[in-house]
């Protein structure tokens, strides 16, 4: 049986992706140092409180949006939260994002990819509408393939119904 | 008269004919499948005959397979061999009907296996026990034979029960088929996912792709030898081509930037329909599959996905949120105006169309539960067949009389599993896979 030899460049692609991957805080870390040479002493470049680090854009700034149930329109919060994401990336324009769309589980696989697709396009169209470049932005849907909180109510499903932010260094992306 | 009557007797009767006294008997053997109240068909299957030396495990475990299959489909109940009067030592000797009768046996199954080295053939005949007469096919035709390999052998015994099934209900078949699925394992927030193809049964599992990336909705070709599904390999949904012999894939052309899921073949296998998504909207495209050419066949701003053929090919019916709500429509297979079929209350997502064309499969979400459904191509006789937490993504036997579908339990240690059903509402129970399992997708009869 011949078997699939390109899961590992898989794993490997999906992990460059996830906004936790211990390496990619790493790579970040380096383009924080030389980004941020104006920043003042005793920050360590790359953590939260390096306001030119991805951990700073999703703990400060806040790398995601949530959204009613089957709904694709931004709220006034996540509108707040988007502005803030656009700050940061007018200032550290070698970062590109893909925003990523989510749903809760309530809706069938198919629909649900839909309306992801929905949710992260609204957060594209907004960035876009001040100010982003279009080509700095690429979105993605999950459905329902990927909850980060797993109970079966809506306190979860609130937090799963969501567009996240997710940064790509420029030297990460051809 | 049993021959004659086979043809004749067609869905809609409501009865279960039940043994009759020796003479008065008027009636063929025949479930009818339809009937809500029916009582399971008492038969009898003793082990087949071996009629060479390495055909002896073989006799045994095809008649096993025979009564799984008959068994299983909640029509017929098997008569345990403790209860024989008679036993069967000659394929070709007479039945003794008086001791099948005695045990209210209204069916038996005889059979004979013989090994050639890597050869196997089954020979199988049906009697109708009260009436004392062999139980012939729609063509007249008595006992039957298939031959294949000692490692194909549960695939003849699927073909024997297929053909019992048929004398008996008037309807085709489906215990020679197979079942392509995503199979899950791990919690729902890092659930792993890949594609595997089973037996009907659960028997011969394989696995097609590795679990590093997510995989969604295996969709089998017309002809059963390719596999339609979304991956995530390259870090989009993208449709992949797979080949199950040989388990080598490829990706559908697809533009930058853009998302394409939900595919399934045209009844031809040289057409795809899918879902495209792009700039937030969802439409749906089919794509001739060996020059990869689209052609749009929805264009609103409204999400449009799960397409599904008509079983002749003109037809689509899909999925839509154009009034506000996802419901079901069918438009012409080349695009067009699309007319709404689904008028009850709540969600309506995942339309099948039956093999046998009358009925159409659907996901219903309605006040916090989800059903799996079915109802007319007009809308009309919408029935629910089942309820719970989440049940989703119905797909149909070859001959339209069961659905399979994922089932997902509640809460965060939530887990999926494919059951099965019939479109009565009868018979409900979990299809047997080592892990979870969601995203069923049946195959044609095997040839």
């Amino acid at each position: 049986m011949k078997r699939i030899l390109t899961s590992t460049l898989l794993i490997s692609a999906l992990a460059v992706s996830a906004c936790t991957n211990p390496d990619r805080f790493g790579a970040d870390g380096m383009g924080g140092a030389n980004a941020g040479a104006g920043v003042n002493a005793g920050v360590v470049p790359g953590s939260a409180n390096d306001p030119t680090s991805t951990a700073y854009f999703q703990q400060a700034v806040g790398d995601r949006v949530l959204f009613l149930v089957d709904q694709s329109t931004l709220t006034d919060e996540g509108r707040a939260t988007l502005d803030g994401q656009v700050a940061w990336l007018q200032a550290n324009s070698d970062y590109q994002a893909v925003i990523e769309g989510h749903a809760d589980e309530q809706g069938t696989r198919e629909y649900n990819i839909a309306l992801g697709g929905r949710r992260a396009n609204a957060v594209r169209e907004y960035m876009i509408s001040r100010g982003i470049a279009a080509s700095r932005l690429k979105t993605i849907s999950y459905g329902k393939e990927r909850p980060i909180e797993i109970c079966s109510a809506e306190a979860c499903y609130a937090k799963n119904r969501r567009a996240v932010t997710v940064l790509a260094g420029g030297a990460l992306t051809s | 008269m049993l021959t004659r009557l086979l043809g004749l007797l067609a869905l809609g009767a409501a009865t279960v004919f039940a043994a009759a006294p020796d003479t008065a008997r008027a009636e063929p053997l025949r479930i009818v499948i339809d009937d809500p109240t029916i009582e399971p068909l008492p038969f009898a299957v003793p082990s087949f005959q071996p009629e060479s030396g390495e055909a002896g495990q073989l006799a045994v475990d095809i008649a096993r397979v025979v009564s799984d299959d008959l068994t299983g489909t909640g029509l017929f109940r098997e008569i345990p061999a403790s209860a024989y009067i008679s036993t069967v030592s000659d394929f070709n000797a007479p039945v003794e009907y008086a001791d099948w009768k005695a045990i209210n046996a209204q069916a038996l199954i005889t059979g004979a296996v013989n090994v050639t080295g890597n050869s196997v053939n089954v020979k199988f005949r049906v009697y109708d026990v009260f009436s004392g007469e062999e139980l012939l096919d729609a063509s007249g035709q008595g006992g039957l034979q298939f031959s294949g390999t000692v490692d194909g052998w549960r695939r003849m015994a699927h073909k024997v029960a297929d053909a019992v099934y048929s004398r008996i209900t008037g309807e085709g078949g489906y215990f020679d088929s197979r079942v392509v699925f995503v199979s899950e394992t791990g919690p729902k927030d890092n659930r792993q996912k890949r594609l595997a193809v089973m037996d009907y049964d659960g028997a011969n599992l394989k696995y097609l792709t590795e679990s590093g990336s997510i995989v969604l909705a295996p969709r089998f070709s017309p002809s059963g030898d390719r596999v339609l599904y979304t991956s995530y390999e390259s870090g989009f949904p993208r449709i992949y081509v797979l080949d199950i012999g040989t388990v080598q894939r490829r990706a559908l052309q697809s533009a930058e930037g853009s998302m394409a899921f939900a595919p399934r073949f045209s009844p031809s296998g040289q057409t795809v329909v899918y879902s495209l998504s792009q700039g937030g909207n969802t439409d749906i495209y089919s794509m001739d599959i060996n020059s990869g050419q689209s052609v749009r066949l929805t264009n609103t701003p409204a999400i449009e996905t799960a397409p599904s053929f008509s079983p002749d090919g003109s037809q689509i019916v899909f999925e839509s949120d154009r009034s506000g709500s996802p419901q079901l429509y069918v438009m012409p297979a080349t695009g067009g105006e699309a007319t709404r079929i689904s008028f009850g209350e709540g969600r309506y997502g995942t339309p099948v169309w039956s093999p046998r064309g009358d009925l159409v499969a659907f996901t219903k979400q309605n006040k916090g539960r989800f059903h799996i459904g079915v109802m007319r191509l007009d809308g009309s006789e919408e029935r629910l067949l089942t309820a719970s937490f989440l049940d989703e993504g119905p797909t149909w036997a070859p001959n339209g009389r069961v659905i399979m579908f994922a089932r997902e339990t509640q809460g965060a240690g939530g887990s999926s599993s494919l059951y099965s059903v019939d479109i009565s509402g009868r018979n409900l129970k979990p299809v047997r896979t080592p892990e979870g399992g969601s995203d069923p997708s049946w195959s044609p009869l095997q040839d």
